[in-house]
């Protein structure tokens, strides 16, 4: 019997799309075995969302709060996660592959001495009943898959590698407050800002489909016709670059996708003027689908891509956004 | 200031990985190790921090034998002297084995702030950093950009990136900070660092000496790889020909609703 405990992250008191996710794994892991479900939601002024996260699955929800947790803070989110850990005993604890997951739960795994398999893809129960995670490696040039001997066994999940459950309204989770001790003056981290930047509707590792340029669009100006593409196909989509077209100074860091950019996992990559260099693929193959849109047919993006086309993106750019706004058109 | 760099030995970003028969490990042969980029960006960092608030740099790494040119590749940088945790018991450890073995090591120094790398681009773990961090007693503040220390040495204020954005996070020093490319651009070693960095201290310490007998390596891992897999292959893609642009774009959309369903 596996009982899983998922972290939730909640940032400006909304709930993020991964957290969902790792409720969909949570629920196939426990009812695969006939076990629970349990949530720690923690942050200030949040219990509101217990209700949300019992319709997407969970069976008990925990909250802690307090009003030095009103932005995330390592200290404060770790002692609210272990002290859930303490009581639930879960066999198994997920949380989000996301910049609150990468500093929070190494964390607390430390604090139970415990082993982690960060940033998976497929998370299942082996023979044993026990977690059997595979996870990229080697800039996803690889995959293993990690078995973890400490109770409990921690793992992160790689955002869009599991479809949220569809909320379901009949289903209602126990709320329940755990209490920690809270001292902010202890606290070694602190947040005192947090900066937004401008223009992207959605973070990269959260779209659902991105479109992105290399150093063939030549002009930070051009990049107009990327955000065009991406408005026509709407919600979910953004905007990505390749390291090339970052240095070139077309496109800011924060946009850049690879190995020393951001990793990414949407249902549709678009790649246009990317050669598909071994780093560039390193942030996006894991892909469901790959578009590729190169003047050289040589281009080893091609061999990657599920579509290619062969011509000058400044020409099948503005074409695929028209294409685009006419499917919409007809619904 | 007291600092440390912790630093991984990784094979090449251009390493074409080949599984071995065991299908537990890549296969060693002809690959080319280097210091994972990230951990450019700490080493960096940790001199930048000297040259403005005096010191020393003491770099640690965990790994065998071949590491120690990549210690010494920190030391030509302008590190001060090296820690090389070297022993065959240390090898096969997971996050928190390893973690052991650095925090332990790292008391020997008792540094006022630790600069990592955000990830290590072999496992892609992201998570032995943070784990010194919580062994060690730190504050930390991970995938940094931008850090400013102030003269004191007592507080930082570091900008860390998230989604959508940043975070600045104020911290306490003794503190870690993983570093996130964009922070600074690494130097390159000089001829006369290199000249220099074969005369600096690399002292080795056994798991004995951190009293960590039996708790590091594959001993004290929790996480251990089942396999090794390889990339399931895509299938050939379709290449989409057509007589205008426009003509293209329509059959590549109409296959992106009808066929892959993702529009
Ligand atoms: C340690 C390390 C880390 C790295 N990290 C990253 C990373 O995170 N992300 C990343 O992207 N790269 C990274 N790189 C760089 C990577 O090796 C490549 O240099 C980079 O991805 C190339 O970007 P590009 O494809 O835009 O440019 P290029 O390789 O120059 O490709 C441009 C492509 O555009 C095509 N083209 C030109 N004009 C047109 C046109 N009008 N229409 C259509 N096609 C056109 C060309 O045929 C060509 O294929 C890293 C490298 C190293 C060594
Ligand atoms: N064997 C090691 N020796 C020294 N530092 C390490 C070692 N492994 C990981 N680190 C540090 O921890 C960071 C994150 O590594 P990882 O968790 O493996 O992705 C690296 O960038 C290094 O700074």
């Amino acid at each position: 019997m596996a009982n899983v405990l998922t972290i939730a992250e909640q940032r400006e008191g909304s709930l993020k799309k991964v957290s969902l996710e790792a409720l969909a794994v949570a629920r196939q892991l426990a009812d695969a075995s006939g076990g629970s479900v349990t949530t720690v939601l923690v942050g200030a002024g949040v219990a509101g969302l217990a209700a949300t996260l019992g319709s997407y699955g969970a069976d008990k929800v925990l909250v802690v709060e307090d009003a030095s947790l009103q932005l995330y803070t390592t200290d404060g989110y770790a002692a609210g996660v272990s002290a859930a850990i303490s009581e639930v005993k879960p066999d198994i604890v997920l949380a989000g592959h996301t910049s609150m997951g990468r500093d929070l739960v190494p964390r607390v795994a430390a604090r139970f001495d415990a082993g982690l398999a960060t940033d998976c893809t497929d998370i299942s129960l082996g023979g044993d009943g026990r977690m059997l995670a595979t996870r990229p490696v080697y800039s996803g040039k690889a995959y293993e898959q990690v078995a973890i001997s400490s109770d409990p066994q921690f793992a992160t999940i790689r955002p869009n590698s599991y479809k949220a459950r569809d909320a379901d309204a009949s289903r209602s989770a126990a709320v329940s407050a755990v209490s920690v001790a809270l001292d902010a003056s202890n606290y070694g981290a602190k947040v005192v800002e947090v900066k937004r930047s401008a223009g992207a509707k959605v973070d990269l590792t959260e779209a659902n489909i991105i479109v992105s340029g290399g150093r063939a669009m030549k002009a930070a100006d051009n990049f107009k016709i990327l955000w065009e593409l991406s408005d026509a196909i709407g919600e979910g989509c953004t905007v990505g670059a390749s390291r090339a077209a970052v240095d070139s100074g077309f496109a800011p860091h924060n946009m850049q996708v690879g190995q020393t950019g951001k990793v990414v996992n949407p249902s549709l990559y678009l790649a246009f003027g990317i050669s598909g260099a071994i780093q560039h693929l390193a942030g996006m193959r894991t892909s469901k689908a790959i578009v590729a849109v190169n003047k050289d047919p040589d281009a080893p993006m091609f061999q990657k891509a599920d579509y290619g086309i062969v011509g000058d993106l400044f020409q099948i750019v503005p074409a695929v956004t028209e294409a685009v706004k006419k499917i919409k058109a007809e619904g | 200031m007291k600092i440390a760099v912790i630093i991984k030995q990784t094979p090449d970003t251009e390493t074409v990985v080949k599984i071995n028969d065991a299908g537990n490990d890549i296969v060693g042969t002809g690959v080319k190790y280097v210091m994972s980029p990230y951990c450019e960006f700490a080493v960096e960092e940790a001199l930048r921090t000297k040259e403005k608030l005096g010191g020393e740099v003491v770099v640690v790494s965990l790994g065998p034998d071949r590491v120690l040119e990549t210690i010494r590749t920190a030391l030509a940088m302008g590190c001060d002297r090296a820690i090389h945790l070297k022993d065959p018991a240390y090898e096969g450890g997971d996050g928190q084995a390893t973690a052991k073995a650095l925090a332990a090591a790292l008391k020997t120094v008792s540094p006022d702030i630790v600069f990592a790398g955000k990830q290590a681009i072999d496992g892609d773990q992201s998570q032995v950093a943070v784990r010194v961090a919580e062994l060690a007693g730190l504050a930390q503040a991970t995938i940094v950009t931008a850090l400013e220390i102030a003269a004191d040495g007592k507080t930082a204020k570091a900008t860390r990136r998230s989604e959508g954005g940043g975070e600045v996070v104020e911290l306490k020093l003794p503190a870690l900070i993983s570093c996130e490319k964009g922070l600074n651009e690494p130097r390159y070693a000089s001829l006369p660092g290199i000249m220099k960095a074969k005369k600096k201290e690399v002292k080795e310490l056994k798991p004995a000496e951190l009293g960590l007998e039996g708790q590091v390596g594959a001993a004290g891992a929790k996480a251990k790889r089942v396999k090794l897999l390889p990339l399931a292959e895509r299938k050939a893609g379709r290449r989409i020909e057509a007589e205008t642009p426009e003509a293209a774009a329509a059959e590549l959309v109409r296959l992106l609703r009808e066929e892959a369903k993702v529009l």
